[in-house]
């Protein structure tokens, strides 16, 4: 189900380390539309872990973590809150 | 809203904050702020502001940096002094921080020149030393209509407050004119613990982030004093006066007051 979610925007953040995986991914959450939803690709495993919860606590769903191979991730998060 | 990556690594801390965000951050590199004095209370305030990234800050000072400033006073140094302290603080904000454009002016704030100084920018920071300036600046906000972050210290004992005009009540609400010359006795005369200054400091600082942030609940209509041998923060309401000489419904004062003669000694 949730692989047929449109994505509104993707963020490539392979190679970037905390905290910078998560402003990123904030700034890139405030370029949305409440309901628009932002795919999140990354390869730093604590940023696996530590950026679902940081949108949770942001007021934003997350719909998807799914590891996608060896040593990425993909998150998937809908945007609920105003900036 | 595009920083660069070394933008991003400075500001990291704000923009995870839910309260700042990239866009807060934005609001505060074009927010434009001036500071009354470079001495005890505007260093610390014009530190954490240009570390903040607050995008232009003016300074005004007419003093030089003397060797007993520096027990207190954190933006001049050794290699500065005799240095015209805005001329010394802007080195030092520059120095913290490149993104800010940091506009010293040697003078003295005077009747004649504050609203033409103040009036591009958006707070007004109060770290003057002397209450004929206290209520120049007061008097001048109120007719500009510019948000004031008031701060005063002495001996072990310092206060903040901000003032709103046509919102809250403005500084003469709570006194309605300065003391005689001579009643209350000056930091030079009665001393200061030197890192009195920088606990007001950042509160004033903190008062200005808030503002330009639109978060939070302004320090308006409150006078906060701080304790520092009793370790004890207290707030006083201070009312607004609907018959204040300068913001009540019919104000007195039309013009701003020229203290210069009265107050020469100072």
């Amino acid at each position: 189900m949730v692989q047929d979610v449109n994505i509104d925007k993707k963020l490539n953040i392979k190679g970037v380390v905390c905290p910078y995986t998560l402003v990123k991914s904030k700034l890139a959450m405030e370029e949305l539309k409440v309901g628009q939803i932002l795919e999140i690709l990354l390869d730093y495993p604590e940023a696996a872990d530590s950026i679902p919860k940081a949108m949770l606590n942001y007021g934003h769903t997350v719909l998807k973590v799914e590891k996608i191979n060896s040593t990425d991730w993909i998150i998937k998060v809908r945007k609920e809150v105003e900036d | 809203m595009d920083f660069t990556e070394e933008q991003l690594q400075r500001y990291s801390r704000h923009i995870i904050l839910p309260e700042v965000g990239g866009k807060g951050q934005k609001k505060i590199s074009d927010a434009k702020v001036f500071i009354i004095g470079a001495g005890g209370l505007g260093c610390p305030v014009g530190y954490y502001l240009s570390a903040a990234g607050v995008g232009t800050i003016a300074l005004i000072d007419n003093d030089n940096v003397e060797l007993s400033n520096l027990q207190r006073q954190i933006a001049h140094s050794m290699k500065t002094l005799g240095m015209n302290k805005a001329d010394s603080a802007k080195k030092t904000f520059e120095a913290l921080n490149s993104d800010v454009n940091v506009i010293a002016i040697k003078d003295r704030i005077n009747n004649k020149n504050i609203l033409d100084l103040i009036k591009n920018y958006d707070i007004i920071v109060d770290g003057s030393d002397n209450f004929p300036t206290r209520y120049l600046v007061n008097d001048a906000c109120v007719m500009l209509k510019k948000p004031l972050v008031s701060g005063a210290i002495l001996r072990f004992e310092g206060q903040v407050t901000t003032i709103l005009p046509g919102e809250g009540p403005c500084y003469r609400c709570l006194f309605e004119d300065p003391p005689p010359p001579g009643l209350v006795p000056s930091c030079q005369e009665a001393g200061v613990l030197g890192v009195l200054p920088g606990v007001i400091g950042a509160l004033q600082a903190t008062e200005v982030l808030k503002l330009i942030l639109g978060k939070g609940k302004p320090l308006a209509g409150q006078l906060l004093i701080y304790d520092a041998l009793g370790t004890n923060f207290r707030k006083v309401k201070i009312p607004k006066n609907p018959d204040c000489a300068i913001c009540g419904k019919n104000p007195k004062i039309k013009e701003l007051t020229d203290y210069s003669q009265e107050y020469c000694a100072l």
